[in-house]
């Protein structure tokens, strides 16, 4: 089989590092499949939200309410230049093997991410101290904070691997599962940008107008 | 001196002696004999191990192993282990249930739930899901002709999660109460309002620890199937249980999501006042229903697909005959995969949407019974003409046939919600999912230990003995659960521990009859396995293909090595070793050898595994630093694994050449055997192939198959 042949979607090695690229096949299509199971987890929060957030409401607030779309949509802009940021670290680690350059663009998406994970404990808060809003308040307010914060769990863990990959980077250098981690860390970083464009559209922007 | 910030909510009221001391009765004996069971149990192994001085070989041959061959004896280690105990837990309810017409019988009612809701839990998550996917572990890479899983140390850890699920639960007999809320645990019942003990923590994270576990195999198995075949494996020619084992990877993946979603959703409710399910503040239990059912149902053929699979392969090979509708068998799979998804609203008919909404479902549900019956009828025709060897796995598998069938009408019966309100929660109902676990799923099992055994430990098992365990199980099963359909007509609901109508007490006296029968089935395969294991020098089949069989499992030596393949096959039709006996080129040397490259043991799985318990444990009683500490610990174990970069050995081309060359020059020095003889001690393991065996006069010498040197 030829190295074209063997393209998968997303990142990959090919025409860089063709060993590499190879190895990356079962590796990354595994990784793929694991995401897609963590998708139907999301999918199923998703339903739940969509139940609970019409009829789950009780005598809590709505979300009209409590929702505060300008800082949402800033943690979409943080969480969106994070993934961006990503992309390049990809780039200089596949045509460069630049480690500085990478570890540099590491950083910008960890920094980028923490502030989007920071400003979501803040929203929590503001709604818990002055809207009455904790989960333990509706079915409706248990639904959205499983969501978000399943979401948010996903990110802050995605930071903490960021981390130690960061660490792996410096100590091991572009070893070929370096490499293959870095590449799987990726697709979860983006993964997670399209959980979060569900979050925004179908919980924010739907929550506030209607 | 603060004890709960110690021990969270364990006090000494907690141990299941505690109660019998201070408040004995015939029930708080049989729990505090449960309980003594499992603590001398786990004495007992600890001696024998200490005596024997086991502990290395376990900790360097098993624990620490990521091969897939032993993953998979571990897993149904595990299957064998947990069955003893909730087929036990049966015969009792069985008893309860006999013994209580008009009276209290001898457990109390909390007894009894705590006993119905380990039976299924255990049954569903630690018997039949551990024995199917030990199984497909052992199985499945030897049939694509792969040397191991496509990721061996997640294949590890997904053994020890569940293993840990299965110790929570052993560990529930001795420190608490289980839950009482049935294997589905609905809420609001199992709420934190209603059911304020541990028991449903219990429940929870045992179940969850199994279904990550679950998820993880799911998509292992799934990834090498799909790029670790060998080649010439096309998706095409692979054997039918690898199809079946592709198919419920592909359930595991989908459907273990919504469980864990459920799970965490229950638990919240209870731990940190959510109200996803609760009754009022706008929890909404009939969600509950939803995610658990969205799961439920495809785990019914996460459980029956490989079954399926064990079933054609038996049925094939035991009337040595191509299998009929091979490509019609691929297709109902497939069908059965995707529709086990359309249908999980049968499960509650009665929560109140609209009929047109349960009419959907309902035929959707039948729908289901269309490619099962191809199956069935594929089945039947691969025995006409066949030359039929009714051995114990074929006789499991005639009964599944017969009864199986008989389940899936009542299957079709209760897909119909207008029947299904008139006996929904009756034993009717427990009648017929019996009816298609039991034939189904366990005989499907029992039929592949049979079968597969003198693979995995080079010696076939007795036949006498798994005959008479067969001649106990098959009436067993038929008296223990068709008066259960009688009793459900009758109006006799399910889940209950007494009752007042004392016409039911011939049928529940009958069934009684089947669970003894039952019971002494799985002591005569008990008596089975330490037979054969005395006599395995007679019944010894060091040479791997005792059954004359068809897949690429039966070309190498029983056991095989580590390395699976000497050199990786190349596959040009279906029934690949089957073709090449006939043709002649089996048991061939190949050109060269390789260096083989095998993953090193590693400590990573059983301190996830180790850890994973303690902090399902702590969750359990609240224990919180234990439940933080073991949280981290797993953490910690997964980062320092990922520094290690010397995860591999090589195994010189020169051993993998010396042990292949010994074992196909022992092939060729070993005459072959007919069918005729198949269960004699000539069996070694070198099989002449019927199609081979008519013409030619003097078989026993092996002429027919000198060709293949």
């Amino acid at each position: 089989m030829s190295l074209s042949e063997r393209l998968h979607p997303g990142l990959n090695l090919a025409g860089t590092d063709p060993e590499g690229h190879e190895a990356a096949e079962e590796v990354l299509f595994g990784f793929w499949i694991f995401l897609m199971s963590d998708l139907v987890l999301f999918a199923v929060l998703f339903a739940t939200y969509a139940a609970m957030s019409v009829q789950g409401i009780a005598d809590g607030p709505l979300p009209a309410e409590v929702f505060d779309l300008t800082a949402a949509f800033v943690e979409t802009l943080l969480l969106l230049l994070s993934s961006f940021a990503f992309g390049f670290a990809i780039l200089a680690m596949k045509y460069r093997e630049d480690r500085r350059g990478v570890l540099v663009w590491l950083l910008l998406t960890g920094v980028l991410g923490a502030a989007f994970v920071a400003m979501e404990l803040h929203d929590y808060y503001v709604m818990i101290t002055q809207h009455a809003a904790p989960p333990q308040a509706s079915g409706f307010l248990s639904a959205y904070y499983l969501l978000t914060g399943t979401h948010a769990l996903h990110v802050s863990s995605g930071l903490v691997w960021m981390a130690i990959m960061s660490i792996q980077i410096a100590v091991l250098g572009f070893t070929a599962p370096v490499k293959l981690r870095l590449m799987r860390l990726a697709l979860f970083w983006h993964m997670l940008d399209v959980v979060w464009i569900g979050i925004f559209t179908f919980v924010y922007l739907y929550g506030v107008a209607s | 001196m603060n004890w709960e910030l110690i021990f969270g909510q364990i006090t000494w009221d907690s141990f299941v002696f505690a109660g019998m001391i201070e408040n004995p009765s015939l029930s708080e004996a049989i729990a505090s004999g449960a309980g003594s069971i499992a603590v001398l149990g786990a004495l007992a192994t600890v001696i024998l191990l200490t005596v024997k001085g086991w502990w290395v070989p376990l900790w360097r041959d098993w624990l620490t192993s990521v091969d897939h061959k032993k993953v998979g004896i571990m897993y149904i280690a595990i299957a064998l282990v947990m069955f003893a105990r909730a087929v036990i837990e049966a015969a009792l309810m069985r008893a309860q249930q006999l013994a209580a017409t008009e009276g209290a019988g001898f457990l109390s009612a909390d007894h009894f739930g705590q006993l119905f809701s380990t039976h299924g839990t255990i049954m569903i998550f630690f018997v039949a899901m551990p024995f199917i996917t030990g199984l497909m572990n052992y199985v499945m890479p030897l049939q694509i002709g792969a040397r191991d899983v496509s990721f061996p140390l997640l294949n590890a850890i997904s053994l020890m999660l569940t293993m840990a699920g299965a110790v929570l639960i052993m560990v529930s007999l001795v420190v608490g109460q289980f839950s009482t809320g049935g294997w589905s645990a609905y809420p609001p019942f199992t709420g934190i309002e209603f059911s304020p003990g541990e028991g449903v923590d219990y429940w929870i994270w045992a179940v969850s620890l199994g279904s990550i576990g679950s998820t993880l195999t799911g998509l292992n198995f799934a990834v090498t199937i799909y790029k670790k075949r060998c080649p010439g494996m096309t998706l095409f020619r692979m054997p039918l249980f690898t199809w079946t084992t592709l198919c419920t990877s592909i359930l595991m993946i989908f459907a273990m999501a919504p469980l864990t979603a459920a799970t965490v959703m229950l638990a919240l409710d209870r731990y940190a006042g959510f109200h996803f399910f609760t009754n009022g503040d706008g929890g909404n239990m009939m969600n509950y229903a939803n995610l658990f059912w969205l799961f439920g149902h495809p785990e019914v053929y996460i459980l029956i697909l490989p079954a399926f699979g064990v079933w054609s392969e038996v049925v094939a090979t035991f009337s040595s005959k191509r299998i009929y509708g091979y490509t019609s068998l691929v297709y109902a799979t497939m069908c059965i995969a995707v529709l086990s998804f359309a249908v999980w609203l049968h499960h509650f008919f009665t929560m109140g949407q609209s009929a047109n909404v349960n009419a959907i479902f309902g035929i959707a549900t039948m729908i289901i019974g269309v490619p099962t019956g191809v199956k069935v009828y594929d089945w039947l025709l691969t025995m006409v003409g066949g030359r039929i060897r009714f051995s114990t796995p074929m006789l499991f598998h005639i009964n599944f046939l017969l009864t199986f069938i008989l389940g899936g009408m009542t299957g079709v019966l209760l897909a119909n919600p207008g029947v299904d309100f008139q006996v929904h929660n009756t034993l009717f109902l427990v009648a017929h999912f019996h009816n298609m676990i039991i034939p189904g799923v366990l005989f499907g099992m029992f039929a592949a230990v049979q079968f597969w055994f003198p693979k995995v430990f080079g010696f076939r098992l007795h036949e006498g003995l798994g005959r008479a365990s067969f001649w106990c199980f098959a009436p067993g099963f038929l008296l223990a659960f068709f008066p259960l359909y009688w009793l459900g007509m009758m109006g006799a609901t399910r889940r209950t521990y007494m009752w007042s109508n004392p016409d039911y007490v011939p049928w529940l006296a009958l069934a009684m009859l089947g669970a003894a029968l039952i019971l002494a089935g799985f002591a005569l395969m008990v008596m089975q396995i330490v037979v054969s294991v005395r006599q395995r020098a007679q019944l010894a089949a060091p040479l791997g293909d005792p059954w004359d069989g068809r897949a690429l499992e039966w070309s190498i030596p029983s056991p095989p090595p580590a390395w699976n393949f000497a050199v990786l096959p190349e596959v040009s039709s279906q029934d690949p070793f089957y073709e090449a006996k006939k043709a002649g080129t089996a048991y061939r040397s190949p050109a060269a050898y390789e260096d083989i490259e095998v993953p090193r043991n590693t400590a990573t799985a059983p301190l996830i595994g180790l850890f994973a318990c303690a902090w399902a444990f702590a969750l359990v009683w609240h224990i919180w630093w234990l439940a933080i500490a073991s949280f981290v610990l797993i953490w910690v174990v997964v980062i320092v694994r990922s520094f290690e970069t010397d995860t591999e050995e090589t195994v010189p081309a020169a051993t993998v050449k010396a042990a292949n060359e010994a074992f196909l020059a022992a092939v060729r020095a070993t005459p072959g055997v007919t069918r005729d003889r198949e269960m004699t001690s000539d069996n070694r393991g070198r099989a002449i192939p019927e199609s081979l065996e008519a013409g030619a006069g003097a078989l026993a010498s092996g002429a027919a198959v000198e060709v293949s040197r």
